[in-house]
């Protein structure tokens, strides 16, 4: 197991440094100019000495050499100083975003939280109503239950997360008047009724992130419950005389969940990754509207660092999942 | 022979029936039945192997299933020990499961793939008995040894055994809670020759050992012939006929299993060059929808008129031989056509849905 994500880790360095070439070219192809939102009143000299000063007038590969430096040391490099208070990254030049002439490590360490606390919960909430939804559907396949199950999963599918925004939007801020429509960041928890708040605001992309992914799951969690239901060991299990949650939950579900946690594990990078959709309609500024911002604006460092830091997420949790699927299904051995 | 006389039954079937509905249209309203074990009744006694073959798709092993009530049967009543199967709810059933065991066919499939073999043989233990750690890691030993796996094994997966040594899996697991009764379906099926023979041979040690009643499905007819004390001929969802082993090898009284024993083959090439086979024609009725009459009355090679208007009874026409045919019939016996012909106009009522 060692060796093999060793291996797989060295393979997944090659693997990026190709992601990022891409990246970069398909940055540097599409068309587009930072400075194009620089008004016309400034002067043609004084625009040539701020391209200068972007670093745009050298060729590519130098500006992407460049950046893998940054990436790869000197961001480390600023890292450690952050953590243990040194001192080895003064005057090095960090990735700067050009449209806020800050670094965008840092603009992204201030966007994490928002998107890991609404994508992230709504991602845990939806994977915790997934999974039971799936196996008494299964279990009790074409009931009352799993038709309603099939109906809802099929709404959260077809449905896009900017039409249930908008409608949860009409329905519970404007018309009732239960929660408010904009996310507000600068909310800080301090005390009950601030938490209160902070609930409040959370409730409605909560519920809209968690629904489309609750209808993934579940459909996923109920066909390999059903695929499991009708194996022979199930009733070897039924003719050792267990009980029926003996059977559904240790025989059945245990051997379910592998693919389902396959999927749950290849879904964690969308939640850095940001719910773009959600967070435009919600208002909150995380790392999905700061990425279209940044592709508004030309801002190529920070759009290809992200989308970078989204690449290598991917990768990561690719072998994660692989890895699960050792532990879990003893069939596979990895070494 | 097996000698039925002073042994008590141990299992009891009477009147089992088990039909798949058959649903069809928007409001999958109920247009017919699948009728895989139709009106099926025997005994076993204590100590008995009872065999039960016919061809494929007959209801042997739907037959075997609906006893130990592993699907819900249709109607009918069971009697395992003088407890009633059928009629007890599910916690009742619970505890009747130790005394009532299954060897299934697949000895791959019915292991759960991700459980290791401690795990599996020791599972039943978990839930029927109060034993401590350490005497169920003993009992699941002492099993293993019983059907000769290596104890070294214990903590290793299915997927890692060969075939044989999954059944043993299987047959270890059956045994955990000491049953009287084990329901053998089609356990060596899946098995290459060699190994057939061990098994079987365990199978049987493992009755003398034990006091165990089998009931053995199988379409084998030289291993049933090896195993059995009584067999039991199905035949579409109904036994056809019961009788004990030796006399029906001896002497085959309704017509398929005439037909089923001709096509033995011989060992001997001398005898084999004189082997007159039965060649039956058509094919099996579907069981959605059986013939008027006998449901043999398609193929049989001496069917009569009789045969196509009333159904034939299971009667005892000799002692201990019980048979379902028309032929057998006192008043019917003498009108047999000779040399009638099979009738070959049925093919509305071919199987293949």
């Amino acid at each position: 197991m060692f060796t093999f994500t060793l291996r797989r880790l060295m393979i997944a360095i090659p693997t990026l440094l190709i992601i990022s070439l891409v990246i970069f070219l398909l940055l540097e192809a599409a068309p587009g100019d930072p400075l194009g939102d620089v008004p016309l009143t400034v002067p043609p000299e004084v625009k040539a000495k701020m391209r200068e000063a972007l670093g745009l007038n050298s060729p590519w590969w130098v500006r992407y050499i460049l950046w893998l430096k940054q990436f790869f040391w000197v961001e480390p490099v600023h890292l450690w100083d952050a953590l243990f208070g040194t001192h080895f990254g003064d005057g090095m030049q960090r990735v700067i975003s050009f449209q806020s002439r800050q670094p965008v490590m840092q603009i992204i360490a201030e966007r994490m939280p928002q998107t890991l606390m609404v994508v992230g919960l709504a991602y845990v909430v939806g994977v915790l109503i997934a999974l039971p939804i799936g196996i008494i559907s299964a279990y009790r396949q074409y009931s009352w239950f799993d038709n309603i199950g099939t109906f809802v999963s099929m709404i959260g599918f077809s449905v896009p997360t900017f039409f249930t925004g908008v409608v949860l939007i009409i329905v519970f801020a404007v018309k009732l008047q239960w929660f408010p429509s904009v996310y507000d960041t600068t909310l800080k928890v301090t005390d009950a009724a601030s938490f209160w708040a902070q609930v409040r605001q959370m409730v409605m992309p909560v519920t809209v992130l968690a629904l489309y992914n609750a209808a993934q799951i579940s459909r996923f969690m109920r066909a390999s419950m059903l695929d499991n239901l009708g194996q022979d060991y199930v009733r070897t299990a039924r003719a050792k005389g267990l009980t029926e949650k003996v059977v559904v939950l240790i025989h059945v579900l245990r051997n379910s969940l592998i693919p389902v946690v396959t999927v749950i594990a290849l879904g964690v990078p969308t939640i850095f990754g940001g719910a773009i959709i959600t967070e435009q309609v919600f208002k909150v500024n995380g790392l999905g509207q700061q990425l279209i911002l940044s592709i508004h604006a030309n801002d190529m460092p920070m759009v290809m660092t992200l989308t970078f830091i989204f690449a290598i997420l991917i990768v990561l949790f690719n072998l994660v999942a692989d890895l699960l699927y050792g532990i879990l299904d003893p069939r596979i051995r990895y070494d | 022979m097996f000698d039925t006389a002073g042994v008590k039954p141990l299992i009891e079937v009477k009147g089992l029936k088990m039909y798949f509905p058959i649903t069809a249209g928007v409001f999958r309203s109920h247009v017919g039945d699948v009728k895989a074990v139709d009106d099926v009744s025997f005994t076993i006694f204590e100590g008995e192997t009872l065999g039960l073959v016919g061809e494929s798709g007959c209801g042997k092993s739907t037959c075997g299933r609906a006893i130990l009530r592993l699907y819900e049967p249709t109607a009918g009543s069971v009697v395992i020990d003088g407890q009633d199967v059928l009629g007890a709810d599910q916690g009742l059933l619970r505890r009747m499961r130790p005394k009532m065991q299954m060897v299934f066919q697949d000895p791959q499939a019915s292991l759960n793939p991700r459980m290791t073999v401690a795990a599996i043989i020791g599972e039943p233990l978990d839930e029927h008995t109060t034993l401590s750690k350490a005497e169920k890691l003993a009992r699941i030993y002492e099993l293993m040894d019983q059907v000769g796996l290596n104890r070294d094994f214990a903590n290793r997966y299915p997927h890692e055994f060969s075939g044989g040594q999954r059944q043993r899996i299987g047959i270890a697991r059956a045994l955990a809670l000491n049953p009287k009764f084990i329901v053998c379906d089609e356990p060596i099926a899946a098995l290459d020759v060699s190994i057939q023979a061990q098994v079987v041979n365990l199978l049987e040690e493992l009755q003398d050992r034990l006091g165990l009643t089998y009931l053995f499905i199988s379409h084998d007819l030289s291993m049933v012939r090896h195993i059995a004390d009584r067999v039991a001929v199905m035949y579409l969802g109904q036994i056809i006929e019961l009788s004990p082993r030796d006399a029906i090898y001896a002497e085959p009284l309704h017509p398929y299993t005439q037909a089923l024993l001709s096509a033995v083959p011989e060992p001997d090439p001398e005898a084999e060059k004189t082997r007159r086979r039965i060649i039956l024609t058509g094919d099996v009725p579907s069981p959605a929808n059986p013939p008027k009459g006998c449901n043999f009355c398609t193929r049989c090679p001496k069917v009569m008129d009789i045969c196509r208007v009333e159904e034939p009874r299971l009667t005892e026409i000799r002692p201990g031989r019980f048979v379902s045919c028309h032929l057998y019939d006192e008043t019917a016996g003498a009108t047999a056509a000779p040399g009638a012909t099979p009738s070959n106009n049925n093919t509305a009522i071919q199987q293949g849905e």
